[in-house]
């Protein structure tokens, strides 16, 4: 029982080690150890239950990349969908920032409502969509109806060609009001002289947002950017609740492509997909990173 | 400013309808029978019936898988925050290289999407007794949200000054009296924040229940409602009877919390 501060300090020290343990713990063997696994499992062609499996090197990743035609397809429609969404959500939630930026009671109350869609779960958007887009009775094509457009109706997620595009609009209507808010925070942070500075220069709206606005607001667009390219990667469970289990070909994408090979019980060429999944998202962020390093210096 | 929001409103406007429209549609519909949702999908309900929600929760399951949300949301909400913060705690008071590292390890976890990891965990929860079971879908989600739990709430504890921990230790506090009286209380709106993030993800996961549930009676929410579809495809009243019992306590928290709930899905969101 040493009672000098020195001594106290180390026993407190000894007892802080402990702190972490319970994380660790779980982490490592439960998340870290897993992924370390994928890579094993990706260089065999175990089944998943069988006792035995064997080695095949880089047999798995060489078929990914020359022979595997609904991966190339799910890999083509999730580069369509996040082209789309990252352009649309962005554009809109800036616009929707700019005009809700200024707090008023109309404004509060309209972010709560764009921000709304945000808290529900991808099933249940999957299916207000459902019957949004549904072709017989559904909400787009009855009002195209009454308002006497009947020529542009369509059959939205049963088209091919456009499937993943009104895919993009659902994953749109979900999380722009989110990214609003990550932009209204950047546009909080722009000093209001710059603007009056601007003015006094004699400045009009589009040369202030241009050499104002637009720089000033790149660390939250690169935010915004990076975060729906990784949302678009993981729209796992929108695709499963407006395309059903499993997509078919129009709607598959990466996330339910690897989802499909682990279900049919192919572990060891699932875990090879999942890899080159997972470095093409960090490619991807690596990119964007770097895009928007050079955009903002 | 003023003039750009003027010029903004149509389309703002739009997009507002855009967002409402929808939604009203559901939870009308979900009061309305199958003709009566197609005659007029914006009208509200003329007759309502209850029978969509008698139906969810009869045919559906959707009784118990509300219970079942509940449980597993609880447990994995709260063994994160537990976890989270004794690490963060200690990310935040260890000085150099120890502390990092440890925040480095618990952190790089959000490089990986969790699909990443879904093969070798199913086959590792498999062989330990934990797949088709709540216990199981209670750890596989706070692994899944630890690492940003442990990214926002060291953010937060690192702003704390070590002095008033050494003056609560000189006093004979514990490190641990320490960490409950002086640290949780002062981040306080930071647990808030990072609770109501985990709240909303563990309740809407369907990845993980999907791969891990395979018996009716341990099934969550959001994988009945996904069964649901395939046994009702377009029967949309039931559907939305569905989607209003899934979003109901989310939406309610929502509403009472809602400035809790937009830092938390956002700090949550773009950390994670």
């Amino acid at each position: 029982m040493s009672s000098t501060r020195s001594g106290r300090r180390r026993r407190t020290a000894r007892a802080l080690w402990l702190f972490p343990v319970p994380a660790l713990a779980l982490h490592l063997f439960l998340f870290a150890y897993p992924v370390v696994q994928a890579v094993q499992y990706a260089l065999t062609d175990w089944d998943g239950y069988s006792a035995a499996y064997d080695n095949v090197g880089l047999r798995n990743f060489a078929e990914l990349a020359t022979d595997d035609d609904t991966f190339a397809n799910a890999a083509g429609n999730n580069l369509k969908l996040t082209l789309t969404v990252v352009l649309a959500q962005t554009a809109l939630a800036l616009l929707l920032a700019l005009w809700l930026v200024r707090t008023t009671r109309a404004s509060t109350l309209l972010r709560a409502v764009f921000f709304l869609p945000t808290v529900l779960s991808s099933v249940s958007v999957a299916f207000v969509w459902r019957f949004v887009y549904d072709p017989d009775g559904g909400l787009l094509n009855s009002a195209l109806r009454a308002v006497g457009l009947d020529s542009l109706q369509s059959v939205y997620l049963g088209d091919p060609d456009t499937a993943v595009f009104w895919l993009a609009l659902t994953q749109v209507w979900f999380h722009a009001g989110q990214m609003m808010v990550v932009f209204i925070a950047g546009l909080q942070a722009i000093p209001k002289e710059l603007y009056e500075a601007a003015e006094l220069d004699g400045a009009g709206r589009l040369t202030r947002f241009r050499y104002v606005t637009w720089p000033l607001v790149a660390p939250a667009t690169g935010i915004v950017v990076a975060y729906t390219t990784v949302q678009s990667f993981k729209a796992f469970d929108l695709v499963l609740g407006l395309a059903g289990n499993p997509p078919g070909p129009a709607l598959d994408i990466l996330s339910t492509r690897v989802y499909t090979t682990f279900s049919n019980n192919q572990f060891g060429y699932a875990a090879a997909q999942s890899l080159v999944f997972m470095v093409l998202i960090a490619l991807l962020t690596w990119v964007q990173r770097r895009a928007i390093g050079r955009a903002t210096r | 400013m003023t003039r750009t929001a003027r010029t903004l409103r149509p389309v703002a406007l739009l997009a507002g309808a855009a967002v409402v429209l929808p939604l009203l549609v559901v939870v009308f519909g979900a009061f309305k029978t199958l003709p009566q949702l197609f005659d007029a999908p914006l009208a509200p309900p003329s007759s309502p019936t209850l029978d969509n929600y008698r139906r969810a929760v009869q045919e559906g399951g959707l009784g118990s898988a509300f219970a079942n949300s509940a449980v597993v949301t609880a447990g994995a909400v709260t063994l994160t925050l537990v976890v989270a913060s004794l690490a963060a705690f200690f990310c935040a008071r260890v000085p150099g290289r120890a502390g990092w590292a440890v925040f480095g390890v618990l952190v790089a976890g959000l490089a990986v999407p969790a699909q990443a990891a879904i093969v070798p965990q199913y086959v590792l929860f498999d062989r330990l007794g934990l797949t088709d079971s709540l216990l199981g879908l209670v750890l596989v989600d706070t692994v899944t949200t630890l690492p940003t739990a442990v990214f926002v709430l060291g953010g937060f504890l690192r702003t704390v000054p070590e002095e008033l921990y050494e003056a609560a230790e000189l006093d004979g506090a514990s490190p641990l009296r320490a960490f409950r009286s002086i640290a949780l209380p002062l981040i306080r709106p930071a647990l808030a924040t990072t609770g109501i993030f985990l709240f909303v993800m563990d309740w809407n996961d369907l990845l993980h229940p999907l791969l891990f549930i395979r018996s009716q009676e341990h099934r969550t929410l959001p994988l009945a409602l996904l069964d649901f579809q395939g046994e009702f495809l377009t029967q949309y009243p039931l559907l939305f009877a569905g989607v209003v019992i899934a979003s109901a306590p989310v939406v309610v928290v929502y509403v009472l919390l809602q400035r809790h709930f937009v830092a938390g899905l956002t700090t949550g969101a773009v950390r994670g």
